[in-house]
């Protein structure tokens, strides 16, 4: 089970480089926001996979990041509204710029 | 019979990940990646805690793996939502 | 496959690191950073430092990059956020080389420290707490922990030294805004009250297994973090005594203590068996309570909003 929850892990942390490879590339901000994000959810998979692999006490950790998780968004949108302390919800006619990558 | 569980749900939640992170990479633009995003957070993350969940040995362990799982997806609806709010109307920056 | 698994998280871990310096752009620079802190957390609990995992969590993938992205959005709105020329990195990078130098001929150069053997299982006991880690902080260590907490306190009285005048006496932090319905507004109410349970949770398993003031401390700050963000609570006034004597209330707990042992003949900050257990546990909670407001009104900055008078 150790080898097996230990290639899951292995798996997944492997995974996120393709995660990196977006906060890299972009292009937009919200794109490389969401790479983090991948990479959060990342990190608490693969505390909860560390956890039966000898210290249960990962699952404190992986609460504390699961609890914060949304921190940096709530930080990013605020920070990238008009005057800093803004909701991008408030906006009723956003200007709708073409979506593209 | 609780490894097999283990092996074959923890398989699955990898599946998603690697399915997650295949989405944001390739997708042409950032509201489909954003709906890549969303399937690793949910689903990958919760056939891993459903995965784990059989290795407990106490039921505080499977609660605390539920509450995380709870928690994930209540940042995963408010980011997605913010995110692609904020993502309306910016321009493509570096 | 443990080994697979610890290789690629130091390849994802010097990675992201070297994403982090090269390359323009100081917002991707502060999403990588946000990203190191998530595997580093994720490296401590590898190493077996769950309690330094809780800190990293918390601080370098929480409160950092808040402060990051604010500090960034602030330029913007400036119009300095354009990136610096490339000569001004040359002195950074310099020092940057050389702490690293530093620090790998200290790692070379020293002895390797002996692992805590005989002497801290002797000495456990005795400390009041069955954590060694936070035995060493606030017991066998006290010195350098209150003097963290007053280093604490002297950075946001130097912040506040930056308020205009005109906004003194304000709400810190930015007047925030959100949409009362909407997403984030919800977020602000549901996620705190978990948060304040996760936060205690921390403080009080602290006396026996990974947690603590400083752990239990940042999260809390994390989470009063959100509900302000979110419009969920408004920060208070800058001189609103409740707050300043919650700001006191860590290093003053720590130094009566400290006193106590000294007037029962054991010398300053050095508590004795008899009371060191509740010693402690209020050393904890008063230390908890300032870390949480002190890191919360560090992040929020100074009051900004020009107030009528």
């Amino acid at each position: 089970m150790t080898l097996w929850l230990s290639f899951v892990a292995a798996g997944v942390l492997a995974s996120l480089a393709g995660a990196l490879w977006r906060v890299w590339r972009g292009p937009r901000r919200a794109d490389r926001m969401m790479g983090a994000q991948l990479v959060g959810t990342g990190g608490v998979a693969v505390l909860m996979l560390l956890a039966p692999l000898g210290s249960w006490a990962a699952l404190d950790v992986a609460l504390v990041l699961a609890l914060l998780a949304a921190l940096a968004a709530v930080g990013f949108v605020k920070a990238t509204s008009p005057d800093g302390a803004g909701d991008p919800e408030e906006e009723e006619e956003t200007p709708r710029r073409k979506a593209d990558g | 019979m609780a490894d097999v569980a283990t092996v074959v749900l923890t398989g699955i939640g990898l599946f998603f990940f690697l399915a997650g992170t295949a989405g944001l990479m390739r997708f042409p633009d950032t509201f489909s990646r954003l709906h890549a995003l969303t399937k690793a957070d949910n689903l990958g993350l919760g056939f891993i805690a459903l995965g784990v969940a059989f290795q407990a040995a106490t039921w505080r362990e499977v609660a605390l793996l539920a509450l995380i799982w709870a928690l994930a997806l209540l940042a995963a609806g408010t980011v997605s939502q913010l995110v692609a709010r904020a993502a309306l109307g910016e321009e493509e920056t570096r | 496959m443990t080994f697979v698994l610890d290789a690629v998280l130091c390849a994802l871990i010097l990675g992201v690191a070297a994403a982090t310096i090269a390359g323009h752009g100081v917002f991707r620079a502060i999403v990588f950073f946000i990203v190191y802190g998530l595997l580093v957390a994720v490296g401590w609990v590898r190493l077996g430092a769950v309690d330094v995992a809780l800190a990293e969590a918390a601080i370098g993938a929480g409160l950092t990059g808040v402060l990051f992205l604010a500090a960034y959005g602030r330029l913007g709105r400036e119009g300095a956020g354009g990136d610096a020329p490339a000569p001004a990195h040359l002195p950074a990078a310099m020092a940057g080389l050389g702490v690293t130098c530093a620090l790998g001929w200290a790692w070379s150069a020293l002895p390797l420290p002996d692992r805590p053997g005989p002497q801290l299982a002797e000495a456990l006991p005795m400390s009041g707490v069955e954590n060694p880690v936070t035995a060493v902080l606030l017991n066998f260590r006290a010195w350098d922990t209150l003097l963290e907490s007053v280093v604490l306190l002297a950075a946001l009285t130097g912040l506040w030294m930056l308020t205009r005048d005109a906004a003194w006496g304000g709400r810190i932090g930015l007047p925030q805004h959100v949409r009362p319905d909407g997403v984030m507004a919800g977020f602000g109410r549901v996620l705190p009250p978990l948060g304040l349970l996760v936060g205690v949770y921390l403080v009080y398993i602290g006396a026996d297994r990974p947690g603590g003031a400083f752990q239990g401390g940042t999260v809390l700050a994390a989470v009063g973090l959100v509900a302000a963000l979110a419009g969920a609570v408004r920060p208070p006034r800058i001189g609103a005594t409740r707050w300043r004597a919650a700001l006191v209330a860590g290093p003053l707990v720590f130094l009566l203590a400290g006193l106590a042992g000294a007037a029962l003949g054991a010398g300053f900050l050095t508590l004795p068996p008899q009371i060191a257990g509740a010693a402690l546990f209020a050393i904890e909670v008063a230390l908890a309570a300032s870390i949480a407001v002190t890191l919360a009104f560090l992040v929020l900055g100074p009051p900004e909003e020009t107030i009528t008078r």
